[in-house]
């Protein structure tokens, strides 16, 4: 039976599924919602800088240089007199730009060629199969970083060699999964009434295999957050003027020695925090998707 | 797989633009300058020749000459490499004791506070940067409580060309019975491997854990403790034990993370290591002695995944070759 409209349910009716939701999965429900609160709030802060910030994050005279958090600069100011915080805020659009299309990137390669590896086979299907497996058993980051120092710096090439190392996770993924799904039975239907490669690909198969690239799209997120931050801490991503959490970190280093903590403190929380985010996401998404493995 | 990355990496090492000859001689070079470097580079030559002479070269261990300096590519990598396995294995030697025990006490009390205490643990450990968590620890040790040197392999005092033969320098000292010095080349080697250790032990909590879920639950577990084996030796000799095979496994895996995190370990304690080579080269743009980096990490973590390969026979009798 349906229950009569009344304002007080329809407000508790989304507590009630918030609830309802923690009776059925627990733990893995409320990291799911910190996990999103966590990327929500990062992403605003990279939608509105100009209104959260109270300096421009290249604005050169915010404080004195080198100054502890204050209530003028709330997480100091670095050596060139710039205000930490809302270096921060703009740092946010950097990092999460760059990891976002580095996703997309590597995941829509790597769909398209795990879906065709998978579904042609043969010689193609062994070649690919051989060049993913290599680029994946090897350290992503130091690949990441031969790729970065063959492009230069630049937020293009920064993005592109961190797409790089991800393609192989998209690949074996659906290559797996469309070889199993290769020989359902609707598939066979499928043929069996004529419908071209293109259609079983894209009609067939396409949507079976790519539910489970939503976790590893969250989690590959997280990833490729930290390999950008790590990329801009070394020195090879980004072209100075453009705020980045990885490089004010290793700007932060040099002053570590004389006890200027906050210069390093405050960006590798924010990095922290974010890959968090999307972490906890992705975890509780695969956890909460995949019931075989709630019994853990 | 070693192969596939040899061609990989010389292939777009080739097709990048930006010629490694300028980058030597300066832009403004005279052309016949420029064609006479070429020429002694053997980069004259067409790409699919220049491929098989480095293939060839490579057949015989022999990495080439370093396009910037005049030496051997492998002379600095014999140089610093020792110093990279020597962190990477402190690095892992702290992970495993941490993550393991962590792991197993954690799924031994699945669903109470200490194990969601121990899960977010892993979660939150996994996602700090290496290097942050390394400056981190430089800051309160190194420089707050002046207690731990935040840089370097050994102190100003101490001077390795005294007792340096294999390069590792824990070995050497203890080799030459130099007790002084082999303390301050661990209190060198703390810091960083520590950092290493911590950063990496979430990966593990949360496979031992998973794991040891999955063992906790089979019937000679159950087996033991019908037979009154305390709670601990079941979960600890018992259950552990035959959780090490897929920790195994995975420790091969994350050798390859392993070797990127002490990469920016590197960078932050001032590491003299193979780490800190790649990235002086690739500001120089010295493009065989990258290349020859990028072979030798690849080199190691087949090795490694042979090595585990080999284990699995020593751990679990019943794996025979």
């Amino acid at each position: 039976m349906r229950a009569k409209f009344s304002p007080a349910s329809a407000i508790g009716r989304p507590f009630k599924l918030l609830i309802d939701a923690n009776r059925k999965y627990g733990l893995e429900w409320w990291l799911l919602v910190i996990g999103t609160l966590i990327v929500l709030f990062i992403i605003f802060l990279a939608f509105f800088p100009q209104t959260l910030a109270p300096y421009d994050p290249l604005d050169q005279d915010t404080g004195p240089q080198l100054s502890p958090p204050s209530r003028e600069n709330l997480m100091g100011t670095d050596n060139l007199q710039r205000d930490i915080f809302s270096r921060m805020i703009y740092g946010s659009r950097t990092i999460l730009g760059v990891a976002f299309s580095a996703a997309i990137i590597s995941s829509l390669a790597g769909v398209t060629l795990g879906l065709l590896s998978g579904f042609l086979g043969g010689v193609i299907d062994r070649i690919l199969s051989l060049i993913m497996d290599s680029i994946y058993s090897f350290p992503g980051l130091i690949l990441a970083i031969a790729f970065a120092a063959m492009l230069g710096p630049g937020v293009f090439n920064i993005t592109l060699a961190v797409a790089v190392i991800y393609i192989p996770t998209y690949f074996r993924l659906v290559r797996g999964q469309t070889l199993s799904i290769k020989e359902e039975l609707y598939v066979e239907a499928a043929r069996a009434i004529g419908a071209k490669r293109w259609t079983i690909i894209g009609r067939y198969i396409f949507p079976n295999a790519i539910a489970t690239v939503v976790v590893i799209f969250s989690l590959n997120i997280a990833d490729a957050i930290m390999t950008e931050a790590a990329l801009s801490y070394i020195g090879l991503g980004l072209p100075a003027g453009i705020p980045d959490w990885g490089m004010d970190l290793s700007m932060g280093k040099k002053f570590l020695p004389s006890g200027t903590w906050w210069m390093v403190t405050f960006p590798g929380l924010m990095i922290m925090i974010l890959a968090l985010g999307f972490t906890l996401l992705g975890e509780a998404l695969a956890e909460i998707l995949n019931p075989r493995l709630l019994e853990r | 797989m070693l192969f596939i990355l040899l061609t990989l990496v010389f292939v777009v090492l080739r097709i990048m633009p930006g010629d490694p000859v300028k980058a030597v001689l300066g832009a403004h070079a005279p052309p016949h300058v420029i064609e006479a470097k070429r020429a002694e580079l053997g980069l004259n030559k067409p790409l699919i020749i220049q491929y098989f002479n480095y293939l060839g070269q490579l057949v015989r261990f022999d990495l080439g000459d370093s396009m910037v300096l005049k030496q051997k590519v492998s002379a600095p990598i014999k140089e610093k490499l020792p110093a990279t396995l020597e962190l990477s294995v402190m690095g892992m030697f702290f992970t495993l004791i941490i993550g393991i025990p962590l792991g197993a006490f954690s799924a031994s009390k699945r669903r109470s506070a200490r194990d969601l205490g121990i899960r977010l643990y892993g979660n939150i450990v996994y996602c700090i940067p290496v290097y942050w968590m390394g400056l981190m620890l430089q800051l309160v040790f190194g420089i707050w409580l002046g207690v731990l040197p935040v840089a370097g392999r050994t102190g100003a005092r101490v001077f390795p060309s005294l007792f340096e033969k294999t390069g590792f320098y824990l070995l050497d000292t203890l080799l030459v019975g130099n007790f002084a010095a082999f303390g301050d080349v661990l209190v060198h080697l703390l810091l960083p491997s520590i950092t290493l250790g911590i950063v990496l032990s979430g990966v593990f909590v949360r496979l031992t854990r998973a794991n040891m879920l999955d063992i906790l639950k089979s019937d000679y577990i159950l087996a033991a403790r019908a037979r009154g084996i305390p709670e601990r030796k079941v979960v600890y000799k018992h259950g552990l034990k035959n959780a090490f095979i897929p920790i195994l496994t995975m420790l091969g895996l994350q050798f390859a993370l392993l070797l990127a995190n002490a990469i920016l370990t590197e960078t932050t304690f001032s590491w003299p290591g193979i780490a800190r080579l790649l990235l002086e080269r690739i500001y120089l743009r010295d493009y065989p002695t990258v290349q020859g980096v990028i072979v030798v990490f690849a080199l190691i973590v087949s090795l490694i995944s042979l090595i585990v390969d080999l284990l699995y026979a020593v751990i679990d009798p019943r794996v025979k070759y």
